[in-house]
């Protein structure tokens, strides 16, 4: 059988100008021979033997470096010759040499160099100024089809959005919910040993209601919605461009647009607002059950005082940011999905980048309003 | 090449084979004798169990019951290393390919080689490329990433890597299936010219009629759970069974079988 270990292929020097080979040359038997071959020195001019009948089995593997080092005696001596190779294993050789010399005949592949510093960074440019470029004509055409779909509202797919408000809304309700009833109790605990060094416990209510509606809820909800809508986008429309779906889907006079991305938008332009009411309520609960542990507020006097505070505007501020972060988690993940091109492994990669590109123009677009809002005075 | 007695030890060896998918029977005491060194064609209908039979005899899934033997090692409680033993002795060409799609072609094929040999990298890409170009693909497509690759280049590179250790039997799933008539010609010419050069036993699942008469020595049809006839096309020809007489009877039977007289 192959598989008793092979005994390793060897070559012993039996005259000057003979060579002895033994053992099996194939795959698992050669080991390092072939640098061991390269090093032997012979003189020029003169002819070689190669003893072969001690070879007991040969593969294309040994075969190939049997070539290789007939060659080479055959370039440095002049002359170089195989002896007493068993007749099976002679054809196995006469095939290597066929298909050597056809090698050769067609010009060797080149060596893809690696780019040095400047060349890449140029690329990497390149690439990033293409991509923006093509998200802008994605944005661009999704918004002249969401434009048709307002102009004939009959066209509208009512289908895709309602499962769309279902799987990216209504599923997503206990993750968003349980983790902003988590960040509320959180920012609650921390702000507790402040505010009771001045015996200022009630501006729990303040610190809460303020922090969870204008900023927490709003951003978790989008971040926890980037993370488990925006990747399934990517990978639902990645995966149905490398099977081919989305071209058999333009054949057939459905505009891959308008089948798959603007239930999604419009699908999250409604979930996401609603989500952040959801988060907005529980992380406000979670603050209360905490001031009334840690500080001892109760619950009538946090709602009191949360009354009095926290106004309607804050609360709308934070709604406000729902949908521009919906557009930034659809738009962002769609695009991805239909850059994908090859196969399994473009798919994950397109995944990846909608995933970090969405988490950081969410933050980047909250940032943008903190600065919009402080200069209206909001 | 170095099997005690090459002549005597079948290739493939399955008898009182069975299979269920719950209740659904694929094969009922199917029996199956595939001999070293010959070109053997599965074929049958959709849905018949042809491929479910290749993924049993190739280890990748496991009967209800009935033994397989693969070159004379039995797969029933086969241990670890008997397995990973026994899959360096073939080699096994997937219908779309089964090319990784981060590696490069010279990469996919060398695959083999690096994982289970101590061989040096140059060396490894230097076999790779040599059985790039005896499948008959250009130097060039070394380099590249499947995605980049036709359907018929594919094929070949697949082919290629089930050819990188050397397998003592050969299994290729639709080899010819998707490609144009020049480039499934050229498939069938490389087949032979496998055998005739390695000596290999080559397993293939095929619907190609040219295939089946231009170059398989025996051809089974597996139909209703079972082998309805074993032999060489012209044997075949005889038989009355109607799994079987779909090959002969119809335009393309016709024609595929006056092509080789």
């Amino acid at each position: 059988m192959t598989q008793t270990p092979a005994t390793a292929a060897r070559f012993t020097r039996t005259k000057p100008l003979e060579l002895a080979l033994s053992g099996s040359w194939t795959v698992r038997g050669i080991g390092r021979i072939d640098s061991e071959l390269e090093t032997l020195a012979v003189p020029s001019g003169v002819a070689v033997v190669i003893d072969a009948s001690r070879i007991d089995a040969f593969d294309s593997a040994g075969a190939w470096i049997v070539h290789k080092l007939l060659h080479r005696l055959h370039g440095a001596s002049g002359q170089a010759e195989i002896r007493d190779l068993r007749p099976e294993f002679v054809r196995l050789l006469d095939v290597v040499g066929q298909e050597i010399a056809q090698q050769a005949s067609t010009s060797p592949p080149d060596a893809v160099k690696p780019l040095n510093k400047l060349e890449s960074l140029g690329r990497g440019t390149a690439d990033a100024l293409e991509q923006g470029v093509a998200l802008l004509a994605f944005v661009g055409e999704s918004s002249l089809a969401l434009s048709g779909w307002i102009a004939h509202p009959a066209r509208i797919r009512w289908r895709p959005i309602l499962y769309n408000i279902r799987s990216a809304g209504f599923d997503a309700l206990p993750i968003v919910g349980l983790l902003s009833f988590l960040l509320g109790v959180v920012v609650a605990y921390q702000g507790a040993d402040q505010l009771r060094q001045y015996g200022a416990n009630i501006f729990v209510a303040d610190l809460v209601g303020l922090s969870m509606l204008r900023e927490f809820a709003p951003l978790i909800t989008a971040i926890i919605v980037a993370g488990r809508s925006g990747s399934a986008y990517a990978a639902q429309i990645g995966s149905m461009a490398v099977s081919e779906e989305i071209d058999a889907m333009r054949t057939i006079g459905i505009a891959p647009l308008e089948m798959l991305v603007l239930p999604k938008v419009i699908a999250l332009f409604i979930a996401l607002p609603l989500l952040t009411v959801f988060a907005d309520v529980l992380g406000v609960f979670g603050g209360m059950i905490m001031a009334r542990a840690q500080l001892a507020v109760s619950y009538p006097e946090f709602l009191d005082r949360f009354a009095k505070t926290v106004s309607v505007t804050a609360y709308l501020i934070g709604i406000s940011k729902a949908p521009v972060f919906a557009a930034i988690i659809v738009t962002v993940g769609c695009f991805q999905g239909f850059r994908t091109h090859g196969g399994a492994d473009s798919v994950g990669l397109q995944t990846t980048r909608s995933v970090v590109q969405s988490i950081f123009l969410v933050i980047v677009a909250d940032a943008l309003f903190s600065v919009a809002f402080s200069a209206l005075d909001l | 090449m170095n099997e005690p007695s090459p002549e005597t030890t079948p290739a493939i060896e399955i008898s009182q084979l069975t299979t269920r998918f719950g209740d659904h029977v694929v094969h009922a005491d199917l029996d199956l004798l595939v001999h070293p060194t010959e070109i053997f064609a599965l074929v049958g209908g959709s849905g018949s169990g042809k491929s479910t039979l290749l993924r049993e005899i190739i280890l990748l899934q496991q009967p209800a019951s009935g033994s397989i033997k693969v070159l004379g090692v039995d797969l029933e409680n086969i241990s670890d290393p008997a397995a990973l033993a026994l899959r360096q002795r073939w080699g096994v060409m997937f219908q779309s390919g089964g090319l990784f799609g981060s590696l490069t072609i010279r990469e996919n094929v060398g695959l083999p080689l690096r994982e289970h040999s101590g061989l040096a990298d140059p060396l490894i890409d230097e076999i790779a490329d040599w059985k790039l170009a005896m499948t008959g693909l250009e130097p060039s497509v070394g380099a590249k990433y499947p995605s980049e690759l036709s359907g018929g280049m594919m094929k070949r590179a697949s082919l290629a890597r089930a050819l990188a250790l050397d397998p003592e039997l050969l299994f290729l799933d639709e080899p010819t299936a998707g490609l144009d008539p020049e480039s499934a010609e050229e498939i069938d010419r490389l087949i032979k010219k496998l055998r005739d050069l390695f000596g290999l036993g080559i397993v293939i699942i095929t619907h190609d009629l040219d295939l089946l008469w231009q170059i398989a020595d025996r051809v089974g049809v597996l139909a209703d759970g079972k082998m309805q006839g074993i032999g060489s096309m012209s044997e075949l020809a005889q038989l009355d069974h109607p799994a079987v007489r779909k090959f002969f009877d119809g335009p393309r039977g016709r024609a595929a079988q006056s092509g080789v007289k």
